[in-house]
């Protein structure tokens, strides 16, 4: 084996594996979680090998690339299926790998009671074969394959427990929204075939500087309202909040670390369309900002755990999609902070599940209360990623939001404040809605009733808790350390090129400008939240309102898109029922009342058809008779 | 004597048997007023023969016989199998066409 061949290896050992597991039905039960678990292990296996043979090599050898086979052949029109194995992929590969494999051994635990868990890990290593295809393709087509493919798992996991309808329903929110995205992506392949001439990344950024501006813009606009649909980002993140109805170690993996990071991916994968347009950057960062904020209010008001995460998840990743907006540095501290993010909010998510696996799945926050006694160690991981979070030094997310708010805030002039002061708000509001969290699960009185018995989670369960925690204190200085990850990234993202523009602060300043509002986030929740009430009030001010729907997203949609929608198909369906049906049958049941009346001439005597047939002949006869006259 | 008188004649004899088949019931005096028919026709073949001076009218004439002695045939052998079947030579009876 060597490198350049075990790239297909790790899509096609998931592929097959989640084949096997789906096919076999319940003959597997037994042994399928395991099959699972080894097969997403050794693709982190495989992943690491590969990782160290590129590092073996000089940065200009690094990337690899894999043909499968000829895809496409049409005229112009050439796609190979063909692999792309670089410094950026490699990220994505460890990172899906890795905290997919302790996902999955977190699961084997967390689904133990499941009767369809063999189901439930076939999907699981569907959606690892799908991510690392996206991540992977060496074109826009091949990345949309795996595109769709993660929708799918997604929805698949989301739905895992469609027995029960409001599950179901959100599963189709997940996939309607996605959708959405979706047509842009496809928009964005043709406008590059249209363009360039090529779907591949390498042709489409040979091409770029040649294209035209307009050209460019409309790429760009549509890669990000790919990269909205699939990343929750502003206007089409209403369907991660219901997403969480999937089971809690789905939310981690696919709604957390991975999937919902593919809008940063693709963004950063498309660098050069980006760079050579302004006018798609500044819409890149103004969806960024707007989710940041939109996120973290509405992480304000949740009550369900596992919605609050949803919602920082959304906010944490506004930030990646504001630094893919920043210009070539900012990708890297993009990547950085989704690596970093991938740990602590996946860790957390775990944690949630860990809550809720003691608690009988009970996810309301107002009925915990106290659980660090009963459950010490998920509350020790579930700080630590909370203190990662918070961007408390040196914990990982210090290294990678203090990065994202620097660069905001030397972006320069108005949009450097603006942008500056939505990351430092941003934290702000991150502090106070994850103080909440923590304050409301794990100190303070108990609130549960007396039928439930909060206990810790066996060692499967809190071994990769243990693990992320551990990413979540030590991967921002690792990943940072002498610009790691920045170097590492250069030749992608031409990181090292960027114009050097007047520092509005010095580092220092930014960082403790930020801890201080991170502080004031931290005391509000904790004075606010002394003493919580079981059931939450009802007479609340406007914006807790607001954060608790959504910022009424659900409503914009269901009054803009829904219910107008609904009109439409309703008035075509009448159209197609009463008009051209109508005509249909029209046309039917009028022949229909001729030949009624027809029939009667058939009435079946001799004597009446010689006398028609006389008739006949004597009017042809005096008409020839009359026209020769 | 003026030649057209036989036209008449001819033109009369078919209006005879043409009437006859749409007002009789009975099934061979309808044949018989279709040969009443043909043999009107015959006439006009003829006297147009005569009219032209050349044969082919006559010759035409001769084609009907041939083809009225098959229709004979044929006609009665169907007019006997229905009267079989049916005990009635009426036309009206045999109205199962329209069904």
């Amino acid at each position: 084996m060597n490198a350049n061949n075990a790239i297909v290896l790790l899509i096609a050992l998931p592929l097959f594996s989640s084949a096997i597991l789906l096919l076999s039905g319940r003959k597997s039960d037994k042994w399928g979680h395991l099959l699972a678990t080894a097969v997403s292990a050794t693709t982190f296996v495989i992943g690491v090998y590969e990782f160290f043979q590129m590092h073996s090599r000089p940065s200009t050898d690094r990337p690899l690339t894999q043909k499968l086979f000829e895809w496409i052949s049409v005229g112009g029109f050439q796609v190979d299926a063909s692999l792309l194995l670089d410094q950026l992929s490699i990220c994505f590969v460890l990172l899906i790998t890795g905290v997919g494999t302790l996902i999955h051994i977190y699961s084997i635990e967390y689904m133990s009671h499941d009767h369809n868990r063999r189901r439930f890990f076939a999907y699981l290593n569907l959606f690892i074969a799908a991510m690392l295809l996206l991540v992977l393709g060496d074109s826009y087509l091949n990345l949309y394959v795996g595109w769709e493919g993660v929708g799918l798992a997604s929805y698949l996991l989301i739905g895992f427990w469609n027995q029960k309808p409001a599950y179901a329903t959100a599963a189709k929110k997940a996939f309607v929204a996605n959708r959405v995205g979706d047509v842009g992506l496809s928009l964005a392949i043709m406008i590059a075939f249209t363009q360039f001439g090529t779907v591949t990344f390498a042709g489409v950024k040979a091409g770029a500087p040649h294209a035209s501006p307009a050209a460019l813009t409309a790429l760009g606009a549509m890669l990000l309202l790919a990269a909205a649909g699939k990343s929750a980002q502003f206007p089409l993140q209403s369907w991660l909040g219901d997403a969480m109805a999937g089971p809690t170690p789905v939310s981690a993996l696919i709604h957390a670390a991975t999937m919902v990071t593919a809008g940063v991916y693709l963004i950063t994968r498309s660098n050069f369309v980006f760079d050579a347009s302004p006018t798609a950057q500044a819409m890149v960062v103004t969806v960024g900002a707007i989710t940041l904020l939109f996120g973290a209010i509405i992480g304000t008001a949740k009550d369900d755990i596992k919605k609050a995460l949803a919602a920082s998840t959304m906010s944490q990743i506004g930030y990646m999609i504001l630094a893919t907006g920043l210009g070539p540095i900012g990708y890297a501290f993009a990547i950085l902070h989704l690596l970093t993010h991938g740990f602590f909010k996946a860790g957390m998510f775990l944690g949630a599940g860990s809550v809720m696996h003691g608690m009988d799945d009970e996810v309301n926050m107002r009925r915990y209360g106290g659980l660090a006694k009963a459950m010490p160690i998920t509350a020790v991981t579930f700080s630590l990623g909370y203190l990662a979070i918070l961007g408390v030094p040196p914990f990982a997310g210090f290294y990678s939001k203090d990065k994202i708010i620097e660069t905001a805030l030397n972006a320069g002039g108005a949009k450097g404040i603006l942008l500056g002061g939505a990351t430092l708000l941003g934290a702000a509001i991150t502090a106070f809605y994850m103080t909440r969290v923590i304050v409301l699960t794990f100190t303070g009185a108990k609130r549960w009733d007396s039928k439930a018995h909060p206990h810790e989670s066996p060692i499967l369960m809190w071994l990769p808790m243990a693990i992320l925690a551990i990413g979540s204190v030590a991967s921002g200085f690792l990943l940072s350390s002498g610009s790691a990850l920045v170097n590492w990234l250069q030749p992608i993202v031409n990181a090292g090129h960027h114009e050097h523009n007047e520092e509005l602060l010095k580092p220092a300043v930014v960082s403790s400008l930020a801890l201080g509002l991170v502080l004031v986030g931290v005391l509000t929740a904790v004075f606010k939240y002394r003493t919580v009430p079981v059931d939450a009030p009802t007479k609340v001010s406007i914006f807790t309102t607001a954060a608790r729907k959504d910022l009424y997203q659900d409503s914009f949609n269901e009054a803009v898109l829904m219910h107008p929608g609904q009109k439409l198909t309703t008035g075509l369906v009448y159209t197609d029922e009463q008009v051209i049906d109508g005509t249909v049958r029209g046309v039917g049941s009028s022949l229909s009342i001729i030949s009624t009346a027809m029939r009667k001439i058939q009435n079946g005597y001799v004597r009446s058809y010689a006398l028609v047939m006389v008739l006949g002949v004597l009017a042809l006869v005096t008409t020839i008779w009359l026209v020769t006259l | 004597m003026d030649i057209s008188n036989y036209l008449y004649l001819s033109a009369a004899l078919f209006t005879i048997g043409a009437v006859g088949v749409v007002v009789r019931r009975n099934a061979i005096v309808v044949f018989m007023c279709v040969e009443l028919m043909l043999n009107a026709a015959n006439l006009a073949f003829v006297t147009f023969s005569r009219l032209n001076g050349n044969l082919d009218g006559q010759v035409a004439s001769f084609f009907t016989m041939v083809v009225a002695a098959c229709e004979v045939v044929i006609g009665l052998a169907i007019i006997v199998t229905i009267f079989r079947s049916r005990r009635s030579a009426s036309v009206d009876d045999a109205s199962l066409l329209k069904r």
